[in-house]
């Protein structure tokens, strides 16, 4: 009994000192930049220690979220921002962030090397792009024959009633994903055209993912013949055994560019700095071109394994500005139509 | 003899009540040094609130209590001197007998040789030598009642407080320990308050009862003032058994009852009033039934048997009388049952002798 | 009564008797420090955050008070508005079917010779050692588009309301099991035999005389299993497809939208069924308690095969589906691209490399819940002892027991959207505590806190009110007593409320899910996020993690439970 309760003093002491350093272990290291990202998980850490080769003295603590999330966290914490760095959001949301006041212009070093597309028009720019990142539409091949769906070629393809049930697609509220999807609707079909095709469409979608990449995942287990998702995801899906098609809907597909910020009011400004510095090199630009076919870094492309062709033509004359401008009230006008999921329309 | 003491313990217009509910009211006391006193009573009746607010672990809502020269009224209870037993003897459970004795010493920073050798006095006191080493839980009641005492007694303190602690026992136990406690406290001379709602624990070890009833105090005096001349009908009802007869005062020395009058003591209260008059069941003398000597006898009445009840040593008859009687309990030793045969409906002289009666007044 | 003992006291009533102050031992001084520093504890950690929802519910995106403006926002749109009635609905329906189920399910532990009546009360036992979540995901397995008995639902989907009851069933079931098995064995052999005696037929017995003696357990049940179920989001977050409920939408609005007055009003409009039956449930227990209070003889059960073996069958049935729930599960976790390619894989175990916080997000979990189970069981314990021991200041006593069990009545979703609310503020001095550990344990310990407050005050009220008396009278402090003897009684008890801890705080979502950061990502809410971006595997396989880990402290505690109470068993009621 005796030696039992020396035991659990014993262990109580450790616990006590592991928690009292816990609690005050998180200020250390003023090299530490808070760097908030949409960027899929399983990149992060080779983003992280490739700028570590170059810049070991900088270490990143990473919060990632989906893009709607990261953009209504930055939104939340507006007065008191807990981010340094944004590296790997949608070009869409800095644009927002920025109307904001929220964005600290910064010209990196080499930006003089980057396709103008790429970057924020005023100088010095508040954001500067990384990649493209472009919807697509997953298809399970083995699930399609199975309910006889004939494989879509076009968005409006996806209205037929035959699809109905067999399709998911992210929830723009959240998801990135799902909002370029949204705003290239609109741009493509005109606003009236836009939102009677998404009444259409509602009708064929089993239920509206949080995540982007779910969809795509959803599609590649089987578990919904068909996701609406992007580009990307498809491939590594693919790449991992799934029986997917990745389909470019003729009419054009949305996308939107990743991009990297300096947030307004950051205490660590210098090492901010070089971080957006490296985000443009062509070393960096080289890591995001394993995913992404078209990075900001003209000529070092090469093709994604995977990857569909005829992306670049695919690609619409995507209007940021349009898409930054009408977020919010594209974003509350969805809602309102398609939130309800339970009652089936 | 109480003149001869000191007083040690004083209490001064003590009362407590529990939010409206007046536990005890305007309560005054003097308990002797050296004194075995029992605080005797009906459940509710406050004596265990006198008792805890004596210990300070209920403090009184008002008045005074001094202890020695020393006013403790306002000192919280580890700034008083006493020990105190329990009816759950409170034994703490997870340590042995010998470090449940030791606990008050060992808090006095006492050396250890000490403390062990105190710790073995008081055990030998309680004739529990051997026990040290066992835990409560493998003691009986009694045992553990006798270790609890132990424990109380080992910082000798001042005052021992005995919160009903043989209640929970059963009658034999019961017994035996009301002697070694009271032995106990005719070798350790320390004043002791026993609280108890048993009469016959009261009667056999107090040297003064306080009887108390709705937080007041009834009667106090030694056991025999209080069963011999009980001060109020209450203290005549509850202590021992008592048959009540109402009547009336119709001259100095004469109460009617029905029809009959019955001779007795009737100081200070005026003719006419209504009274209780009481007899012990024990002190009403029966014989033969014989209607001639019936008429000598001076409150001799002609009752009949209802019921007898046999109680070992002896029996209780159920009697019935004229009217106004009502039906009284009369105790004859069982020999005296059979010499006079007694059996349902058989009929008995009873006689009530005049100095054993006591009245009381009706209450207007 | 005499008028006497009736009389009303009032001040003037003691004529010039001065009222007696004892004065202040250093013991009280001791032990009122004590209750003052748990109650400001308590108000710091619970009623602030709460009162800071509320204000917040008021408030617009700026902080301007706008009155009951969002309500009617939220009460004007029909999305929200639907939540309701689904979560009523699917509340209602888990309630009503857990019911049945597991007092068929107790009644045969209890009240029969069943063979192996000790495995099925271990089996029904193992969902509490597993996140809600685990049910959802593993249902998905069984009755997903690409499920293995997909065909059993007739065309249904279980993305909706059948998954969320299903996996709800699931989950609940052991809390409902717990309170039901109590309530039936308390029975009073007598009552069987004074009705045996009059020749009452069997069902008539189990009408008049079982269900009447487990009414008040049968309701409490009723309304645990309803707060359970409305209050939960894991499993319709997972399985609820376009089934949205009133948990699933604070979470949508708070974290999907950052929008949070909207998710405050949400919260509040969650906090009111669950107040309800709260309150509820407080008076089904006070009666119950005095149901309890006369001595009854145990009731001993008689063999009667065909009932007994009847509910083996009705037994082994609910006990083949939760095996078969847990062990769908561990099976996708192996399985390496499910439905195409079923060789088995551990690559699903490779946390790293998933979204979700990676294997650092399970240590972070082991590290909360021995936190909660140290630090919650120590903190609690000694609340409790304060509010049972502490002599006089039954005020002070009064307001730490209530503040004690306010966190029963606060779901845990509530619970962390007041947090952040509360410790994110700018204003807030212990805003550092924001995205640490430290708020992970203050948030879960004060999310489990009523029920083991009630434990230890269980524990506590066992013990012969006189020892701190005796004590007192022995000069001894009472910090003393408590340590050589309060603490080592109560030490089986500390052990039980320090294992509820950490099983709670290993498979808890609800609450942390609002407050953890990147730092402190824990296990449970990894399983909810690796489902999110779709990765069920790998999800599934961190719930099986939580699920081990959960089982191997279960047993380390069973065996030094017994350790314990073969090493007491001296001066334990011999």
């Amino acid at each position: 009994m005796k030696k039992l309760i020396n035991n659990i003093r014993q262990l109580s002491r450790g616990v006590l000192g592991m928690a009292i350093g816990l609690l005050f272990a998180i200020p250390a290291g003023a090299e530490t930049l808070t760097v908030y990202t949409a960027v899929e998980a399983e990149d992060l850490k080779r983003y992280a220690s490739a700028f570590n080769e170059d810049h070991p003295d900088i270490k990143i603590r990473w919060v990632r979220d989906s893009t709607g999330i990261v953009t209504a966290k930055l939104l939340a914490e507006k007065n008191n921002p807990r981010a340094d760095v944004i590296w790997g959001l949608a070009a869409t949301s800095l644009m927002l962030l920025q109307s904001e006041g929220m964005l600290q212009a910064y010209a990196p070093k080499g930006l003089g090397k980057l396709d103008t597309k790429f970057r924020d028009s005023a100088n010095p720019p508040s954001w500067t792009g990384m990649d493209a990142w472009i919807a697509a539409v997953c298809v399970n091949t083995v699930e399609a024959e199975r309910y006889n769906l004939p494989i879509p070629t076009s968005w409006m393809d996806l209205t037929d009633p035959v699809y109905k049930g067999h399709l998911v697609m992210p929830n723009p509220n959240s998801s990135g994903t799902g909002f370029l999807d949204v705003s290239s609707w609109l741009q493509i079909y005109g606003k009236h055209g836009g939102w009677q095709f998404m009444d259409n469409l509602h009708k064929n979608i089993a239920w509206y993912t949080h995540s982007g990449s779910k969809p795509c995942k959803q599609a590649a287990r089987g578990e919904t013949p068909i996701g609406i998702s992007f580009a990307f995801r498809g491939a590594k899906s693919k790449a991992a055994g799934a029986p997917l098609e990745i389909v470019l809907p003729k009419e054009g597909v949305g996308w939107d560019m990743e991009a990297t910020a300096i947030v307004n009011g950051t205490k660590k400004l210098a090492a901010a700095q070089k971080l957006v510095d490296w985000s443009i090199t062509k070393k960096a630009n080289k890591l995001y071109n394993q995913g992404y076919a078209v990075v900001a870094y003209p000529g070092i492309a090469k093709p994604v394994k995977h990857f569909p062709t005829g992306i670049l033509e695919a690609m619409i004359n995507n209007d940021f500005e349009f898409a930054a401008v009408n977020r919010k009230s594209i974003l509350s006008e969805w809602q309102k139509r398609y939130d309800a999921k339970s009652e089936a329309k | 003899m109480p003149e001869s003491k000191q007083a040690y313990l004083h209490i001064e217009n003590l009362t407590k009540h529990f939010g409206g509910f007046v536990a005890v009211r305007q309560l005054s006391l003097e308990i002797f040094s050296g004194e075995f006193i029992c605080f005797l009573g009906p459940s509710g009746c406050g004596k265990t609130t006198l008792l805890r607010a004596i210990a300070g672990l209920d403090p009184q809502s008002s008045g005074s209590i001094t202890q020695g020269e020393k006013d403790i009224s306002n000192l919280p209870p580890s700034e008083r001197d006493f020990g105190i037993v329990f009816q759950s003897y409170a034994l703490f459970p997870n340590l042995t007998v010998f470090q449940n004795v030791a606990y008050g010493l060992e808090n006095q920073r006492l050396p250890k040789a000490e403390i062990r050798k105190r710790v073995t006095e008081l055990l030998q006191l309680v004739g529990l030598p051997e026990q040290t080493e066992k835990y409560p839980a493998q003691l009986s009641g009694g045992e553990q009642q006798r270790v609890a005492l132990s424990r109380a007694l080992a910082t000798s303190p001042g005052l021992l407080l005995l919160d009903e602690p043989l209640s929970a026992l059963d009658a034999r136990v019961r017994a035996a320990l009301r002697q070694e406690i009271r032995a106990l406290h005719e070798r350790l001379g320390v004043t002791t308050i026993l609280v108890t709602h048993d009469q016959e624990e009261a009667l056999s070890m107090a040297d003064r009862i306080v009887v108390m009833n709705h937080g007041r105090i009834e009667q106090v005096g030694t056991p025999e003032e209080i069963y011999g001349t009980p001060a109020s009908p209450f203290v005549a009802d509850f202590i021992g058994v008592m048959n009540f007869m109402q009547g009336e005062i119709t001259s100095s020395g004469t109460v009617r009852i029905g029809e009959n009058s019955i001779n007795c003591e009737t100081t200070n209260i005026q003719v006419g009033r209504k009274v209780r008059l009481t007899v012990r069941p024990e002190d009403i003398l029966c014989s033969a039934d014989s209607a001639s000597d019936q008429a000598l006898r001076e409150n001799s009445f002609l009752l009949q048997v209802e019921s007898v009840e046999f109680l070992g040593s002896f029996c209780r008859l159920i009697l019935s009388g004229p009217e106004g009687f009502g039906k009284l309990k009369a105790d004859l030793s069982t020999q005296q049952v059979h010499e006079l045969k007694v059996t349902q409906n058989s009929r008995l002289t009873a006689e009530f002798p005049s100095r054993n009666l006591r009245i009381f007044p009706e209450s207007s | 009564m005499s008028s006497a003992a009736a009389f009303p006291v009032s001040t003037t009533s003691v004529s010039g008797a001065s009222a007696v102050r004892i004065r202040v031992s250093r013991d009280d001084i001791v032990l009122r420090s004590g209750l003052v520093l748990l109650i400001t504890l308590l108000v710091v950690a619970v009623v602030f955050p709460l009162y800071t929802l509320l204000s917040k519910s008021f408030e617009d995106n700026d902080g301007e008070f706008v009155g009951l403006q969002n309500f009617r926002e939220y009460f004007e749109t029909p999305a929200l508005f639907t939540s309701i009635t689904n979560s009523i609905g699917v509340a209602i329906s888990v309630a009503f079917i857990v019911l049945v189920l597991a007092f068929v399910y107790a009644y045969a532990l209890t009240r029969t010779k069943m063979p192996l009546r000790g495995l099925f009360r271990g089996i029904a036992l193992i969902p509490i050692l597993a996140p809600s979540l685990l049910a959802a995901i593993s249902l998905i397995y069984w009755f997903g588009n690409q499920g293995v008995l997909k065909s059993w639902l007739f065309g249904a989907s279980i993305y909706g309301p059948i998954g969320v009851i299903m996996a709800s069933c699931f989950w609940v079931f052991p809390h409902a099991l717990m309170i039901l098995v109590t309530a039936l064995s308390t029975a009073d052999a007598r009552l069987y035999e004074a009705a045996e005696a009059l020749r009452t037929p069997k069902w008539r017995v189990f009408w008049t005389v079982t269900l009447p003696g487990a009414k008040y357990g049968i309701l409490s049940t009723g309304f645990i299993v309803f707060t359970l179920v409305i209050t939960d989001f894991g499993v319709p977050k997972v399985i609820g497809g376009r089934f949205n409920v009133l948990a699933t939408d604070v979470y949508k609005q708070v974290v999907g939208q950052q929008n949070f007055e909207m998710g405050a009003v949400v919260s509040l409009v969650l906090l009111l069924p669950a107040v309800v039956a709260f309150i509820a449930d407080r008076w089904v227990q006070r009666k119950q308690v005095a149901l309890l209070s006369a001595r009854a003889v145990p009731f001993q059960p008689k063999a009667d095969p065909l009932r007994d073996w009847l509910l083996f069958v009705f037994c082994a049935i609910i006990a083949f589906i939760f095996i078969a729930m847990l062990a769908m599960a561990a099976y996708a976790s192996f399985v390496t691209f499910w439905p195409y390619n079923l060789s088995l894989t551990l690559k699903n175990y490779d946390f790293d490399l998933m979204d979700g916080g990676g294997w650092e997000a399970y240590y972070n979990s082991i590290r909360l819940a021995i936190y909660c189970a140290v630090f919650g069981s120590g903190l609690i314990f000694l609340g409790s002892y304060l509010v049972e021991k502490a002599r006089g200041i039954i005020w002070l006593r009064t307001i730490l027991h209530l503040g004690a069990m306010l966190p029963l009545a606060v779901p845990g979703l509530v619970l962390g959207i007041a947090y952040i609310f509360f410790f994110n503020h700018p204003d807030n001095p212990l805003g550092f505590l924001y995205g640490t550990m430290g708020i992970l344990v203050i948030c879960t310990i004060v999310h489990f806190y009523t029920v083991s407050h009630l434990t230890c005050l269980t524990a506590l009220k066992q013990l012969d009110p006189e020892f701190e008396a005796v004590a007192l009278s022995l000069k001894t402090p009472v910090w003393r007593t408590f340590r050589k003897v309060t603490l080592p009684v109560c030490l089986p008890t500390l052990l039980d409320v320090a294992s509820y801890l950490f099983l709670n705080a290993m498979t808890t979502v609800s609450a942390v899910v609002f407050l953890y950061s990147p730092e402190t990502m824990l296990a449970s809410v990894a399983v909810l996020n690796m489902d999110d971006a779709g990765d069920i595997a790998p999800a599934a396989a961190m719930a099986l993690m939580i699920v081990y880990t959960s089982a191997c402290f279960r047993i380390m505690h069973g065996l030094l439970s017994r350790y314990l109470k073969r090493r007491t068993q001296v001066w334990r009621n011999q």
